[in-house]
């Protein structure tokens, strides 16, 4: 027999399957169907700003970890670059070109993750640093939508048009494809003095299915819901911050429309436009950056609905899931330290339990 | 909540292994032929040491005491088999330190000779204090793994009056299947040790909680117990670690232990099937536990199962008689999840070996730590409801009262939080490694406060001294001076001036 039978290492000596790689894995399958939805409603040009971003927050990462002397083909392989890089681009307008990708997924990956200390370490979620530090830089390219042109239908870009479309500009003759979102109209409208009542007959139309301008992978309501359910069954997410999320953009959306209905969108339009179901259920939900307790991840849940809808309301953007995710960010360690999980044979506060009579 | 909910809703605590126990639980008990030589160590307890009274070359008889219990925590130790006291030396542990300790080496005549036992009867009309006597003069302790002397929990189960007795056999560890084995083969011996330790405590009802994972003990318990009203068998979900007390008792009664209290003093009193089956034993047959079932398991072993087999018996033999299918690439004393890791296989079995697990490479093989990804599922995990990943970011940058601060003492390293990490992050090693420096740093802080607590008090006591050498002195002067003072005023009456001289001085 031999007499080494490995260093002596602390129980257990059995452990699960699980790992980051799948972990991540399953987050991918589940965001498939909408992005691939979102391929077929905005086109070739779409699919290659996918390709770019993930390419390009993936090259970021292999830049830094050899950087750094850490073995990139190791980090490369658990998905977590390939998932910022995903969920950063069905984010995007659908047409955008290509450099908003590129810089987008490079953005994301090293000043989001990685001058944080990398996996794990970083405070934001690095989609939306990049998505938010894009929407400021260049508000235009990151606020053109198009309107729906699916793949193979008559009038939509072919592959090479597409690749037109990304590296030089929207030609003329696909000009007329540009749309506005339900939000950034209503908004455009109000700020004109059209109340909601009056410009809503023209207003573009709203669907569950997602036919409609917006981001890539945003728009399709129904799939985002079908993936995020699987995601909690599969006990990947739990339910709490997608509940509290949408709960936060509802419930203020409801009473207040109930109050002014003529300066208030209704509760549906907000939770089936924009970046609410995504935000609620993919990008909320990024383990690092939110809180690890039940009540901890209701209160950021909640918050990151809350804030969504104050932005859209009163500030100057039409849209908010970016900058209120962000937000609730930088107080996940804040409500991490408050929010913690009771303590068995403890009371609410950590002090021990009373021993009866 | 009802009675129903309370058995069959899932726990939001713990985790769910694989729980490889078959075939080996299925297997029938084998009887391990008496080996040639046994090591019996000193200390197979929580507690003092046992004290030899057995010489070298004596000649002693199977069950005859080699060592006496010293202190008031401890358990004698008595031969496993019958022969010759062939030394006292030094023996591996069973600890992953692989560290040396005491032990009784006997060689075996082969004939297995009991002393001469007393058989009671009716233990029930013993007194509650006789039968924890015999329990300790047995030398029972906790077998499923605590090791603690059952005779002193007995005795704190009766001053504090405790009325319910809980009996594990949760079993949850994976691979374990011995608690399963005795309740199955042994039933009776089980139900009659569950209504001694009730009589010993003084409790009215014992709640039996076993997983129902184990059907066939189940039934067999219920069979037994059927004419004990107030042993109720009560199946529990199977789910790890429900053979850990304190979430047993939550799961059969509903009651949470205060976290710096002891299960007694919520009036219940926790003890393992297999300790029950030592205490029949030891009081209805005057029998002490010299041997007992163990579990041999594993991805490298030929024929897994549970074997009968005396105390002190050496890996090696245990092995040999099981086979092996190949080299282990991992020896485990107890289950996979809180077990210990064994250097070597010429380590003897000890009073609280549930099981011994051989590992082939497959089942040994741990990947690589990664960085957290603070994915919480440690949190869901812990049956403390502790935030293992706070801790653990604490005891990186070796900030051991910043883990404190998240109640690391209440951590019972059952090593689900390690289990379920995505990262495969070792939480129970920086667990184990946190408590031991803080354990250092309590003693060393004990140490410098009695350090500094005798310097104060040498500081005081020459302060003191001084002052009375400088009073002495000042006293002296002033008898002196009283002196001279008397003899002038002896001298030229009348003494006026005497007192207010001393007066002045003192």
């Amino acid at each position: 027999m031999n007499d080494n039978l490995g260093s002596p290492v602390a129980a257990p000596y059995t452990t699960t399957s699980n790992n980051p790689g799948r972990i991540m894995a399953t987050v991918m399958v589940a965001l498939a169907p909408s992005t691939l939805y979102g391929f077929w409603l905005y086109g070739w040009p779409s699919i290659y700003l996918w390709l770019i971003t993930i390419a390009s927050a993936m090259l970021g990462e292999a830049f830094f970890l050899r950087a750094m002397d850490r073995q990139a083909s190791k980090a490369l392989t658990d998905g977590s670059a390939i998932l910022t890089g995903w969920l950063l681009a069905v984010s995007l307008p659908p047409w955008a070109p290509w450099w908003i990708g590129a810089f987008g997924g490079l953005f994301g990956i090293v000043l989001g993750k990685h001058v944080f200390g990398g996996l794990g370490q970083n405070l934001f979620n690095p989609a939306m640093v990049a998505r938010v530090a894009l929407l400021i830089s260049f508000p235009v390219q990151m606020t053109s939508w198009v309107g729906v042109a699916p793949l193979f239908a008559d009038g939509s870009p072919g592959p090479l048009d597409g690749l037109v479309i990304l590296f030089k500009g929207i030609p003329a003759a696909f000009d007329a494809m540009t749309s506005a979102t339900t939000l950034g109209f209503s908004k455009t409208e109000m700020s004109r003095g059209v109340d909601l009542l009056q410009s809503a007959a023209h207003a573009p139309v709203l669907s569950m299915i997602g036919e409609r301008a917006g981001s890539m992978g945003e728009t399709a309501a129904w799939l985002i819901i079908a993936g995020g359910l699987m995601l909690i069954i599969k006990r990947v997410i739990s339910w709490h911050i997608p509940v509290a999320m949408l709960a936060g953009v509802a419930l203020p959306a409801a009473a207040l429309n109930a109050y002014d209905p003529a300066h208030f969108l209704d509760a549906q339009t907000h939770l089936m436009s924009g970046g609410v179901m995504l935000g609620a259920f993919f990008i909320a939900t990024d383990y690092v950056t939110s809180p690890n307790s039940p009540v901890g991840r209701l209160v950021f849940g909640f918050g990151c609905g809350l804030l969504t809808y104050v932005i859209r309301t009163w500030a100057g953007y039409p849209e908010g899931v970016a900058f209120a995710v962000m937000l609730m960010n930088a107080l996940t360690p804040i409500i991490d330290s408050h929010f913690r999980p009771r303590i068995y044979g403890r009371n609410r506060k950590g002090l021990p339990l009373q021993v009866a009579d | 909540m009802g009675f129903l909910d309370r058995f069959f809703k899932e726990p939001s605590w713990g985790v769910h292994p694989d729980d490889h126990k078959r075939p080996a639980a299925d297997a029938p008990l084998r009887i391990l032929p008496t080996p040639e030589r046994v090591y019996m160590p000193l200390s197979q307890h929580v507690g003092g040491a046992a004290r030899p009274i057995v010489v070298v070359g004596q000649k002693v008889l199977k069950g005859q005491l080699l060592a006496d219990a010293q202190g008031n925590i401890s358990a004698p130790i008595h031969a496993p088999v019958s022969g010759t006291v062939f030394s006292i030396g030094d023996v591996t542990a069973p600890h992953a330190s692989g560290l040396p300790f005491r032990a009784i080496t006997i060689e075996s005549d082969g004939q297995d000779r009991w002393i001469d036992t007393e058989l009671v009867a009716d233990p029930f009309a013993l007194a509650p204090e006789d039968i924890a006597r015999k329990a300790a003069a047995a030398g029972v302790v906790g077998l499923g793994g605590a090791t603690f002397p059952s005779a002193v929990k007995f005795a704190l189960g009766k001053r504090l009056k405790v009325e319910t007795l809980i009996v594990n056999g949760g079993e949850c560890e994976p691979y374990l299947s011995s608690d399963d084995r005795i309740m199955r083969d042994f039933a009776d011996q089980v139900v009659d040790g569950v209504r001694l330790v009730m009589h010993a405590i003084g409790a009215k009802e014992a709640l039996v909680g076993i997983e129902d994972n184990k059907p066939e003990a189940i039934a067999a318990m219920r069979k037994a117990a059927a004419s004990f009203s107030e042993v109720k068998i009560c199946p529990v979900p199977t789910r790890y670690p429900m053979g850990s007390d304190k979430q047993l008792i939550q799961t059969l009664t509903g009651k949470e232990v205060p976290s710096n209290a002891r299960a007694a003093e919520v009036g219940v009193l926790v003890h393992n099937v297999s300790t029950c089956a030592a205490v029949h034993k030891a009081v209805r047959l005057g029998q002490p536990l010299v041997e007992r079932i163990v579990t041999l398991n594993g991805g490298a072993i030929a024929t897994p199962g549970n074997i009968y087999a005396p105390l002190g018996t050496l890996v090696t033999d245990l092995l040999a008689f099981v086979g092996l299918k190949g080299e282990p690439a991992r020896l485990i004393l107890g289950g996979p999840m809180m077990g210990t890791p064994l250097a070597h296989d010429r380590i003897p079995l000890v009073k609280g070996a549930s099981g011994i697990l051989a590992f082939n490479a497959a089942e040994a093989a741990t990947p690589d730590a990664g960085p957290c990804i603070r994915c919480g599922t440690c949190a869901d995990a812990c049956p403390m409801g502790l935030l293992p990943m706070e801790m653990a970011a604490h005891i990186r940058v070796e900030d051991f009262e910043g883990a404190e601060g998240y109640a690391l003492g209440d951590c019972i390293s059952c090593g689900c939080c390690a289990y379920v990490c995505p990262s495969h992050i070792p939480l129970v090693q920086y667990f184990s490694y946190a408590k031991g420096e803080l354990m250092a740093a309590e003693r060393v802080k004990l140490r410098t406060d009695a350090t500094k607590r005798l310097a104060e008090a040498r500081t005081a006591r020459i302060e003191r001294e001084k002052q009375e050498k400088a009073e002495a002195a000042a006293r002296r002067k002033a008898e002196k001076d009283a002196a001279a003072a008397a003899k002038a005023a002896a001298a030229k009456a009348p003494a006026k001036d005497s007192g207010q001289a001393q007066g002045e001085t003192v």
